[in-house]
């Protein structure tokens, strides 16, 4: 592992995160008891969340590969209750809850830890698909047995499958770049947040037109624009921490994001479905680990894939 | 004996926050550190931990479930982990068996200066009904002590993460919302009181108020 560039990485981080909280706190005395007072209170806490998180990625890089695995099932098995807790699972769905929790979540992650690439990308969309609803059913319960049936399976997706595509970035195996694939995982990382930060800011500061109303009152048109655009300028600029040239970085990001927008948007239909704002109040100031974690899921299974289609031998 | 206790009881709390992810929602009023009986709903048998996690420590030590003995004293572990370290008021639900008042020995652990955990329901509720009526006992334990303060909560989705009769929980983000605290009146009487505290604790479940299911 390169830890020159991770320092560098996380020293660029720091700073950005060391702005973020001086514009805050100036902002906090600014507006005082004013009418944006919610809003500034609540950007704070996002910062102060922000640090919390650098804090325990820089803590998994600097372990390495066990580091990111465990703290993406970590991440994992967070956003799958939060899931759960949103579905109409119910008493017959016991076993097969259990056994998606405490068999299928840790066995992807081991799977994905030890390179099974065969078994690790069926595991849940074959093996768990099929054998799910078997448990349930044998349990007799009828009612509502497909939406039950089908919610778990895309809690599992979500929550596991796709969050588990970022470790597996680990696993690639890339010519000329050995031993520095956790930095894939940090320019992904990198680039989805920042474009969800970015968008945020933009939208804050020009955002007029609202994308879609029904889902998000806060995704703007210009905060769409603004923020993919400069997080795909970030992406292009990081070229150098990847196994890219400048261009192919550049593309990657705007990927990225773009997947990023709508992982947030296909979740955010998924909360106003469920009549809930947030899919949790465990992060102070961003909701849940899915309202984080939205953008990384519909992103790093295409990067991964990408990746793994035109670099990986 | 009491480090044993506590090393317990943070290993009970612990297991029940990876679980639940347990949240206390203050909803009226903060946490005050004034002898207070909590009286809650009743799903499961983990109900009073979950109160018991979200609750404030400088709190904690000083609050007792009371809990059914012909539950907590049928093996030797749950004897223990009554006792020793959730240090409950052991009632004894049939009438029949018992040689002590329930009331009065809430009472005497109120006067001993502890608060009070309470399921005034009696019982595990695993009906359709959102919430059973009240037994009596919370009225009588209000007509000695009229100047205790009665805060009303709602546990939701225990019974959920741990049904009745399964042995695995399964992970459910469950959370307690505290209400504001009621007293009896003057002059108010038993069906008044329990009516009053039992529309309390409901109109904290999620069903009454939409948008207080999921946190902020």
């Amino acid at each position: 592992m390169d830890h020159e560039t991770l320092m560098i990485l996380m020293i660029g981080v720091l700073i950005v995160l060391a702005v973020a909280s001086l514009i805050g706190g100036v902002l906090a005395m600014r507006v005082g008891d004013g009418p944006n007072r919610s809003v500034v209170e609540n950007l704070n806490a996002r910062i102060w969340a922000w640090w919390v998180m650098v804090a325990l990625l820089g803590l998994a890089f600097l372990w390495g590969r066990p580091g990111v695995t465990i703290l993406f099932a970590i991440c994992s098995f967070n956003a799958l209750r939060e899931f759960i807790t949103l579905t109409n699972a119910r008493r017959a769905d016991h076993w097969m809850l259990a056994a998606v929790f405490f068999v299928v979540l840790p066995l992807q992650y081991v799977l994905v830890y030890t390179d099974w690439y065969g078994f690790y990308t069926v595991l849940i969309p074959v093996y768990v698909f099929l054998l799910k609803p078997v448990i349930s059913a044998l349990r007799g319960e009828v009612e509502d047995f497909l939406i039950r049936v089908a919610e778990v399976q895309w809690a599992a997706m979500v929550t596991i499958y796709f969050v588990s595509h970022v470790p597996a970035l680990l696993s690639l195996n890339i010519p000329g770049f050995e031993g520095q694939n956790i930095q894939l995982v940090a320019f992904l990382i990198i680039v989805v947040q920042a474009s969800d930060v970015l968008q945020y800011v933009w939208g804050k500061l020009i955002g007029k037109t609202r994308i879609a109303p029904s889902l998000s009152p806060s995704k703007t048109v210009e905060g769409f624009v603004g923020g993919v655009a400069s997080a795909t300028l970030l992406g292009a600029c990081l070229w150098w921490i990847t196994p890219f040239a400048f261009w192919q970085a550049g593309i990657m990001a705007l990927i990225i994001a773009l997947m990023g927008f709508f992982g947030g948007l296909v979740m955010s239909a998924i909360k106003r479905d469920r009549g809930v704002k947030d899919w949790g109040d465990v992060i102070t100031g961003h909701g849940g680990f899915i309202d984080r974690l939205d953008s990384v899921i519909f992103a790093a299974p295409i990067f991964f894939h990408l990746t793994r289609f035109w670099w990986h031998v | 004996m009491r480090l044993l206790g506590y090393m317990v009881a943070y290993l009970i709390i612990g297991f029940a926050r990876f679980i639940t992810a347990v949240r206390g929602n203050w909803r009226d009023e903060a946490p005050r550190d004034v002898q207070t009986i909590y009286f809650a709903n009743h799903t499961s048998n983990g109900d009073f931990i979950l109160v018991w996690a979200v609750l404030p420590p400088r709190l904690r030590w000083k609050t007792r479930p009371v809990a059914a003995a012909d539950y907590w004293l049928t093996s030797p572990i749950r004897s223990y982990i009554g006792r020793q370290v959730i240090n409950a008021v052991l009632i004894d639900r049939r009438p029949e068996a018992r040689d002590r008042d329930p009331v009065d020995q809430m009472v005497e652990a109120l006067d001993g200066g502890a608060s009070l955990i309470i399921f005034p329901e009696g019982r595990r509720n695993d009906t359709q009904e959102a919430l059973l009526p009240f037994k009596t006992g919370i009225y009588h334990v209000a007509r000695k002590r009229p100047d205790i303060r009665f805060v009303p909560v709602w546990i939701e989705n225990l019974n959920r993460a741990l049904p009745r009769g399964e042995v695995i929980p399964i992970p459910y983000i469950c959370t307690c919302t505290f209400g504001a605290a009621i007293h009896l009146q003057d002059g108010e009487n038993k069906e008044a009181f329990l009516t009053r505290a039992r529309e309390a604790v409901l109109a904290l479940s999620p069903d009454a108020t939409p948008e207080m299911a999921h946190g902020s």
